[in-house]
């Protein structure tokens, strides 16, 4: 034991501390950043400063989530597991996490309103979801969704005196803790029948011969309840248009992005290696997930007017093609599910960063109609959010496309030809709205909103400039990510 | 980096030029754009002077690994079905350039930095041999021509564009989706090794299997193409295209649909493709008939013209699935006739736009006698277009009715009637635009042409006579590759095989020339 890192005594060795470096440094980030708001915050000079810890920390973080990778293995009496899967979501939401800063800061600025809590809750938040994906005990993962998830609740109404974002905040948690419940009842009934919340024990359990399956089955059940949710996976969808809508457009950049990124990394986990043997009672129900996901999502995309609620829905349609790479139950279908994790979140971001460009105080410019003549008045913004809604819509050359490409191929080796098929059918609807993004910005004449747009401040332009830079990269030389997500993926066999 | 690699990278690197430049400099962006296509072109110039014949598989090529895992290669080269068609890309875009000197006044950087993205991707489409790779290059070049027709387009150009972008898309993702499929089967996108093991039977697609995938692949290719009753996109696009997307459409884009046909649909799926020949050629004779009827009655020139390139294309489709050689090397040639002939009507029309801002047959009459220069350019452009012998479209024309009479007599017979119907209805054009009485506006509107203009037009009018009189230059490379290709296709459909068939397959090498001479004289 001691060979492995994991001291006998109850206090943890320090190799276990440093495998859990990434959330104590968020954690620490955030608590101090508490502590300092009386010498920076309300009336103080420089609030940016709070943006400024944030984004040192999730350096910090992902450097630390680096190291940790170095000397992998389990922590904390195996609650832990620190993998090439879990520091690949890990890095992940991390980057996410500079992100979502990186775009806050005109946003808080504008609204008068950068304090410490937000930063701070940012923090806490990928801080569970950092937890979440190095888990290894399904009480963990419910401790990390629950910190992920809090934090999200507040970040999504956050700016309290906002009837939209209120709304946003009581819907999500509402059907939130709702959710949560469903995945709690199915980890209890796993304990009842395996006697154990530890990951590892459940596969050995469930791989003995003779084993009844049937709990596990309807545990699986109620695991997906809980896990769509979390996913926006149809038919659980309902929320997340409302509450993407509602919230602030960087929260719902983040909300987009990192909390899902991380809920698929458990789905992955439990599902494609736990409850592999009992795949064949759960792969139908993700394939309708799938396939409704990708429908709903895509169909009723098509009418939105508002672009939040039109990116909701299209992540929607995105949680849809990631669940094919789920019903692929192999290891190309988790590896293609990784990368395409990455990819996703970085068109995310970008597009949702050039929302939080135009939405203008009290995101009064949120139409769609409000991009028009982009192209003119800023070409380089209107270039970058052309990159994004390219890759969104799968165009060769950029992470989108190269992400559905993978995931689809996992399909039709995993023999779902026809899930396939409607998959990039629904991918060719999506091109329909994608497109109205680029027939108003370029082909329209601008309007109230782009004549008086401010010239891109330098946080959001790297917010933006950097995930084009990624959109490409994984588009063009995707191979790195690759093997790391294709490595990631065979160590959760 | 052979020269072919060049090719494809001059124009990325112009385009990514012009993008970067500041756009007070639109002017010097202009040029520089020229001077990219004409290099382009010029180097394009050494494969026809490094072209071999005889040889047996790629030239030109290169192989290399793009992405590891999966394994897609950078794998181009060409034949001599890729050759020609290379050469009308790269030989129209600096016309297409030329042609929007005047025209195109607003966002000019980016409209020439598009033309030379879609020039990239044209030529990808046609080198690329690797699927995966094509793919890439077929979608890629979506993108400029949906911003070209978006952007710089008429009064419906969003409606067309988006028509155009969405009707393609749903061809090619389930292209898509066949691609993946032989990649799951054959653990490779490199073509000739899926050829290979399509040939070997490594790859053994039951009978079901191969007609999806055939039909997975046809459908991407026919919206292109576009065969009837695909064709609704074209007229639109066309349209409300500007000039030069309207010339680049025509002339190389729909290529790209008629190019995959043969390359990728006869010789993978050959014993599919032989089993819905009959539906596709009667469709193909249906839009021969159909679209020049259309033309007819169409009030609007830009339409018209849009409408004779449906049945055009139609002619195309027959020779290819007529599966004969001589049909095969008259629809590959009528790819290239079609390109200028028809390249050189929209341009023409262009034109008479630019002075009249009308594309109304109506608003016209008596040009004759104010633009002589222009009457004639447009007289023998004309006439190329409805076949009269000496000039382009003849021989291509010729050679496919021959290859359908070949395989079926009937076929041939109602194909020729478009032959009719076109004289009819270019030349009633011509009539009512060119001459009867001066219109007003006409008079005070229509010049003669300009120095640039005669130099958009004269290298196609030469080209209209060079590939009529002389079709040997171009003829006996596209009979090899096409030889080839048939040959894979007699050799898979072996025991359903029409004896006609086995004939010229077997005899590829007397046909052709026989054919290409019998023009010359």
């Amino acid at each position: 034991m001691l060979a492995n890192g994991i001291s006998s005594s109850f206090v943890p060795s320090n190799l276990e501390m440093l495998r859990f470096a990434p959330e104590l440094i968020l954690s620490v980030a955030g608590t101090l950043l508490m502590v300092l708001d009386p010498f920076f915050g309300e009336g103080k000079k420089s609030p940016k400063i709070f943006g400024h810890i944030s984004i040192v920390a999730f350096l910090l973080a992902i450097f630390g989530a680096v190291e940790a990778n170095t000397v992998a293995g389990p922590a904390f009496s195996n609650l832990l597991i620190v993998d090439g899967f879990a520091t690949y979501f890990r890095v992940l939401v991390l980057v996410i996490g500079v992100f979502a800063v990186l775009s806050s800061y005109l946003y808080l600025d504008r609204e008068a309103a950068d304090t410490c809590e937000y930063h701070a809750l940012l923090l806490f938040s990928v801080a569970g979801q950092c937890l979440m994906v190095s888990s290894n005990d399904l009480i963990m993962i419910f401790i990390g969704l629950e910190i992920s998830s809090i934090a999200s609740y507040v970040l999504a109404g956050y700016l309290r005196n906002d009837r939209r974002n209120n709304e946003s905040a009581l819907k999500y948690f509402l059907l939130g803790s709702f959710a949560t419940g469903f995945l709690l009842y199915g980890v209890s009934i796993v304990y009842g029948v395996t006697g154990t919340t530890k990951l590892d024990e459940i596969r050995t359990f469930l791989a003995a011969p003779g084993v009844p399956t049937g709990y596990v089955a309807l545990a699986a059940a109620l695991m997906i309840v809980g896990l769509g949710f979390k996913v926006s996976g149809a038919p659980f969808q309902v929320w997340a248009p409302d509450v993407y809508q509602g919230a602030p457009a960087p929260v719902s950049a983040f909300m987009a992005t990192a909390p899902k990124a991380a809920a698929f990394a458990i789905f992955l986990r439990i599902f494609v290696t736990d409850f592999d043997k009992i795949g064949s009672s759960w792969e139908p129900l993700i394939w309708i997930s799938a396939l409704l996901s990708m429908t709903i999502g895509n169909f009723a995309a098509l009418t939105q007017t508002n672009i939040k609620r039109m990116l909701a829905y299209s992540s929607i349609a995105h949680a849809g093609y990631l669940l094919v790479a789920l019903a692929a139950r192999s290891e190309i279908g988790t590896a293609a599910a990784m990368f395409y994790l990455a990819a996703y979140a970085l068109m995310n971001i970008g597009a949702f960063a050039v929302v939080i460009h135009i939405c203008g105080k009290g995101e009064k410019n949120v139409l769609i109609s409000d991009l028009a003549g982009l192209g003119q008045k800023q070409p380089l913004t209107a270039g970058l959010l052309t990159v994004f809604v390219l890759s969104l819509i799968g165009v060769p050359l950029t992470g989108g496309f190269f992400g559905k490409f993978y995931i689809f191929r996992s399909a039709l080796e995993s023999h779902l030809v026809w899930l396939a098929i409607l998959g990039l059918l629904n991918s060719a609807v999506a091109a329909y709205y994608y497109l109205r993004l680029l027939v108003v910005m370029y082909m329209h004449e601008p309007g109230e909103a782009t004549e008086s747009l401010e010239p891109l401040s330098p946080g959001l332009g790297l917010a933006l400039a950097l995930p084009a830079v990624g959109t490409f990269v994984l588009g063009v030389a995707p191979g790195a990510v690759l093997a790391l997500a294709t490595a990631g993926a065979a160590l959760t066999k | 980096m052979n020269l072919l690699d060049l090719v494809i990278a001059i124009p990325a690197i112009g385009f990514l030029v012009a993008l970067i430049i500041p756009r007070v400099m639109e002017k010097i962006t202009r040029l520089l754009v020229m001077g990219f296509a004409l290099l382009t072109f010029v180097v394009s110039l050494g494969l026809v002077s490094g072209f071999q014949s005889g040889v047996n598989g790629l030239q030109f090529e290169s192989n290399k690994i793009w992405i590891a895992n999966p394994e897609i290669h950078y794998h181009v080269g060409i034949d001599g079905l890729s050759l020609w068609l290379i050469i009308l890309s790269t030989f129209l875009t600096p016309i297409a350039i030329l042609l929007s000197w005047k025209y195109v006044q607003h966002r000019i950087k980016e409209f020439y930095a598009f033309l030379l993205l879609l020039e990239c991707g044209l030529v990808g489409v046609f080198a690329a041999y690797d699927l995966f790779l094509f793919y890439t290059f077929w979608e890629v070049v979506l993108v400029p021509m949906y911003f070209l027709i978006g952007i710089w387009g008429h009064d419906r150009r969003i409606y067309a564009t988006v028509k155009f972008f969405l009707y393609t898309m749903v061809g090619s993702v389930l292209m898509l989706a066949a691609i993946i499929f032989l990649y799951t089967q054959a653990h490779t996108f490199d073509y000739a090794e899926i050829l290979a093991q399509l040939g070997s039977g490594k790859i053994a697609l039951d009978h079901g299997t191969e007609t999806l995938l055939f039909l997975a692949f046809f459908l991407a290719f026919a919206i292109k193409v576009p065969l009837f009753p695909l064709h609704t996109w074209l007229p639109d696009a066309h349209v409300e295209a500007p000039t030069a997307g309207s010339v680049m459409l025509a002339s190389v884009m729909l290529k790209m649909g008629t190019y995959g046909l043969v390359r990728f649909c006869l010789p993978m799926f050959p014993i599919a493709a032989k089993e819905n020949a009959p539906w596709i050629v009667i469709l193909a004779i249906t839009g021969i008939i159909v679209g020049a009827l259309v033309a007819l009655v169409q009030p609007n020139m830009k339409k018209l013209v849009a409408y004779s390139s449906v049945s055009h294309l139609g002619f195309v489709v027959l020779g290819i699935f007529s599966f004969t050689q001589v049909g095969l090397d008259g629809a590959v040639y009528q790819m290239l006739n079609h390109g200028i002939s028809t390249g050189a009507l929209f341009l023409l029309v262009g034109f008479l736009y630019e002075r009249q801002h009308s594309l109304a047959i109506k608003d016209f009459g008596g040009v004759a006698t104010v633009a002589p220069w222009l009457s004639i350019l447009f007289l023998i452009t004309t006439l190329a277009s409805i076949g009269l012998p000496t000039l382009n479209n003849f021989v291509g024309e010729f050679l496919v009715l021959q290859g359908a009479a070949q395989a079926n007599f009937s076929w041939a017979v109602f194909a020729a009637f478009g032959v009719i119907l076109s004289a009819c209805y270019m030349l009633w054009m011509y009539q009512r635009v060119f001459f009867g009485a001066l219109a007003h506006s006409v008079k005070h509107h229509v010049t003669d042409l300009s120095p640039r203009e005669w130099a958009c037009a004269v290298p196609l009018i030469v080209m209209m006579v060079w590939m009529g009189m002389y079709s040997q230059s171009f003829i006996p490379a596209i009979s090899e590759a096409n030889a080839r290709i048939l040959d894979r296709t007699a050799k898979a459909g072996l025991i359903k095989m029409t004896p006609h068939v086995a004939v010229n397959a077997g005899t590829s090498n007397f046909a052709p020339a026989g054919g290409g001479n019998a023009h010359a004289r």
